[in-house]
């Protein structure tokens, strides 16, 4: 536990410092405009919010001297943009310096270095200077309160936590009335800490949920402090007072000495100060994990990463989806030359071969994140929607490392929301009901995610009550997406939640069941190249099973002929392939062409007859039959004519100037520079499978009717 | 815009008709390329071909119009048009003119039983010959080549 936050800490901490000195160099270009005249307006405002956001984050990481300054600086920055103060090329300098004395603050504490206590002081100075210099000083801190003017020595910061019982304003106490009074002893600050706050329906008005740190700048000492908390430190609150900022000098500068004790931001504080009860804790540590030493030789803010525009990226990836076009042409075009007779050429693509497969995967590299980003939003959602519902639910995940390209990420967070909303609403019973079914009180959703033949499959199961499929075929029939007295199997019913407008809850609740929804998943997912099929046990829950495509740029492909058309099966749904014999291959009465393999019967399909191409190979003793094997685990034989071998494809929309074809996944373009499709071995299991309903009730009218 | 506004279209032939497109919606003319038939398309549907690495459907326009596939030869023509935000081909027999038209010279197109009449938004006469000014959209409505190819597949 301890182990995690200190590296997520450490994390953030990286990221705050990438940010730093992005906001660095930002505000470089701008003090730079602001310098030669051509500033405006605009750019005060952008190099004050550059300074206050690595104020800020200095404050939630406790570097103190960093703050410091940076709070001088945005002062000075604040009377700039406010007119108090005008900008002259004087100034303009003073920024320029006081910019890189902000550098070397965010320098030495990225390094874990602590600079010289007067380090940068004769530009404080000078910052200071602006505020003071143009304006009376007063006007230069308007938050400023009477007390605080008076600037005598046992001027110091406190920070107090106030985190009531629940019963306080029960007791005739008022939290408001004691932030008031503290409010007047000096310059505060407060943060709220609302995690205790319940949900509303839970929530009693009489109780009290809030707790509050203060950073309190006061020259009145602990007795005044503890005063204010007279009535309630103890028995109905949990009241800690910490003296965190030294008492200043008054004498020290003229009028800016106001701002150097300043706290770390209250904010960072908040959250730690909730879960730990009162009892004088610490303020909190300084980072205990110094940046890690690099060339700090450089002198530069050093960053590990860079953010780059997700355009540049589509291009880089777009421009190496052509290479393997190219690359594959020209592969194509030297086939005839043997390594003999053209010893560096047939070499030279070999390696161009491997070059590009290399960059092609650092490039899709580029674009990978782990679905953790996707996941950590689901507990919160859990937890929340349970409470809710009045529902118990535990949340297992597994799989959060498996890395998916961004744009998917992007396009499941919808999705995924909605189905473990649906999950929690529709699957999971009430305890209650669940005892009664022997199950235990608390229901499980697991949340999956891994990568299996070339995709992602992520799966949202419960272990509730299952798909009540005799109120979805009801439900189906009353919305007229079935006829009555079609004989439908129980997956076809299972699919139908996810028709547009249906709905089974019989009350539509806050949570889910406008039936809008499963469609709604669907359509995110089909637009991502993935689909999503719903299997369900009544009793003992459902599972949705969703799968996309690993990557929308390239794969690897066989690619195999029927007739005089060419199509792109993925290489990863590839099994096997054979050329069976009579005996292997049957026809049965009403289930169609099957293959027997080592025991196994498999579903034979014959893409021509899916795709109603002519002259390709009838006779299944004479073409090839690829076993393929879909998401969900079927597999199925492919009737085709044969393999031309195996190839890097780049895959291609359709759908960008036509639209989805079923049983096509995509398009590539082949080295000859013609297109080919490339099957959705998935969607052919569908279509295989009705197309052989069809002829055997084709068969059966027939046989009626002689 | 004005109805004297001059429009310019690009004229091509189907057998002895003449039909016009704006040449606003022309991105380019190409020759005859061989395409990748899409399964369970509508006959019209002649499939995609790699225009630089867009995959571009193509239309055969004739048998858009009912009158049989087009037996197409290098010297066939794809006229590359925008619809919307899609790019597709029209294939053609051949490129006639360039027309510059008056907008008040464009005639409504009678109610005849002409099968392509729907897919046209007016006519011209230019130095007596009729051309039929065509409604892109509606030739790729491409709601109902779903509905169709969902026919056939079915």
């Amino acid at each position: 536990m301890a182990e995690d936050q200190s590296y997520d800490l450490s994390r953030f901490k990286a990221t705050y410092f990438e940010e730093c000195a992005e906001l660095l160099a930002t505000a470089e270009e701008t003090i730079a405009r602001l310098q030669e005249g051509t500033g405006s307006s605009d750019d005060l405002n952008a190099l004050f919010r550059c300074v206050h956001s690595i104020k800020g984050g200095g404050g939630a990481f406790a570097f103190e001297d960093l703050v410091h300054f940076a709070h001088v600086f945005e002062t000075s920055m604040d009377a700039l943009r406010s007119g108090r103060a005008e900008l002259t090329p004087h100034v303009a300098d003073i920024l320029v310096r006081g910019n890189d004395v902000l550098g070397d603050f965010v320098r030495a504490a990225q390094e874990g270095a602590t600079l010289p206590a007067d380090h940068g002081a004769e530009v404080k100075a000078l910052l200071a200077g602006i505020i003071s210099g143009e304006a009376p000083p007063a006007k230069a801190a308007p938050v400023t309160t009477p007390a605080a003017i008076g600037a005598e020595p046992g001027f110091a910061t406190w920070t107090i936590r106030l985190a009531p019982a629940p019963g306080l304003l029960r007791t005739g106490n008022d939290p408001l009335l004691m932030i008031r009074e503290l409010a007047s002893l000096g310059e505060m600050k407060v943060a709220v800490d609302r995690s205790k706050l319940p949900s509303l329906a839970e929530m009693n008005a009489q109780d009290a949920y809030l707790s509050w740190s203060f950073t309190l700048v006061t020259d009145r000492g602990r007795n005044a402090i503890e005063e204010v908390f007279e009535f309630v430190a103890g028995d109905s609150a949990d009241v800690t007072i910490e003296q965190i900022g030294v008492a200043v000098d008054a004498q020290e500068g003229d009028g800016w000495g106001l701002f150097a004790p300043l706290p770390p931001t209250p904010d960072a504080v908040a959250a730690p100060t909730a879960a730990a009860p009162a009892g004088g804790a610490a303020p909190p540590a300084p980072a205990q994990t110094p940046a890690k030493a690099g060339d700090t030789g450089a002198g530069g803010i050093h960053t590990s990463s860079i953010r780059v525009d997700l355009d540049r990226v589509d291009r880089l990836v777009n421009m190496v989806g052509e290479l393997v076009i190219t690359q594959a042409m020209l592969g194509q075009q030297a086939s005839g030359f043997s390594i003999e007779s053209h010893p560096e050429l047939v070499q030279g693509l070999q390696e161009l071969s491997h070059h590009t497969r290399e960059l092609q995967e650092s490039v899709m590299a580029i674009r990978a994140q782990p679905i953790k980003a996707l996941f950590s939003r689901a507990p919160r959602l859990v937890r929340d929607l349970s409470a809710k519902l009045n529902k118990q639910a535990k949340l297992v995940m597994s799989g959060e490392n498996t890395e998916v390209d961004k744009t998917v990420i992007e396009q499941l967070s919808d999705p995924l929301t909605h189905l473990i909303r649906n999950s929690l609403d529709h699957g999971i019973e009430l305890p209650e009901e669940r005892i009664a079914n022997g199950k235990p009180a608390e229901g499980t959703i697991h949340l999956g995610a891994e990568h299996r033949s070339g995709r992602v499959i992520i799966q949202v199961s419960d272990d509730g009550k299952g798909i009540d499929r005799k109120r979805v075929l009801e439900k189906a029939i009353e919305k007229g997406l079935v006829e009555r007295g079609v004989q439908l199997t129980d997956e076809q019913i299972d699919q139908m939640i996810f028709a547009p407008g249906f709905s089974t809850a019989a009350q539509v609740s806050d949570v889910s069941g406008r039936g809008v929804g499963m469609d709604v998943v669907r359509r995110n997912i089909q637009d991502v190249g993935g689909r999503v099929v719903v299997q369900s046990t009544p009793g003992q829950g459902s599972r949705f099973i969703l799968s996309l495509p690993l990557t929308l740029a390239v794969m690897d492909g066989m690619l195999v002929s029927v007739g005089i058309e060419r199509y792109v099966l993925p290489l990863t749904n590839i099994v096997e392939s054979l050329r069976p014999t009579a005996q292997q291959a049957r026809t049965l009465v009403n289930v169609g062409d099957v293959l027997t393999l080592r025991g196994d019967y498999i579903r034979l399909i014959r893409l021509y007859d899916l795709f109603g191409i002519k002259n390709a190979i009838t006779d299944t003793t004479r073409g090839l039959v690829v076993v393929v094997e879909t998401e969900g685990g079927d597999r199925i034989g492919l009737l085709v004519d044969e393999l031309l071998g195996q190839q890097q494809v780049v895959i291609k929309s359709l759908d960008s100037n036509y639209h989805p074809v079923e049983g096509i996944s995509a398009a590539t373009i082949l080295g000859d520079g013609r297109v080919a499709l490339i099957l959705d071995v998935g969607a052919l299991r569908i279509m295989g499978e009705r197309l052989t309903r069809a002829q055997v009730e084709e068969a059966a009218r027939a046989e009626a009717a002689e | 815009m004005s109805e004297n506004t001059i429009r310019q279209f690009i004229s091509f032939t189907i057998g002895d008709e003449e039909y016009g497109v704006d040449i606003m919606a022309i991105r380019e003319i190409k020759g005859w390329t061989a395409s990748t038939a899409l399964p369970n398309a509508p006959r019209y549907m002649r499939g995609v071909i790699n225009l630089r690495g867009a995959i571009v459907p193509i239309l055969d326009l004739r048998s858009r119009f009912g009158r049989g596939s087009t037996d197409a030869t290098p010297r066939h023509v794809i006229m590359v048009v925008a619809v919307g935000s899609r790019v597709a081909g029209i294939l053609v027999d051949a490129v006639a003119d360039i027309l510059a038209v008056a907008g008040d010279d464009i005639q409504p197109v009678p109610q005849l039983e002409h099968a392509a009449a729907g897919f046209l938004t007016g006519l011209v006469t230019v130095e007596g010959r009729m051309v039929a000014v065509l409604d892109l959209d509606h030739v790729f409505a491409f709601d109902d080549m779903d509905m169709s190819g969902a026919e056939a597949a079915a």
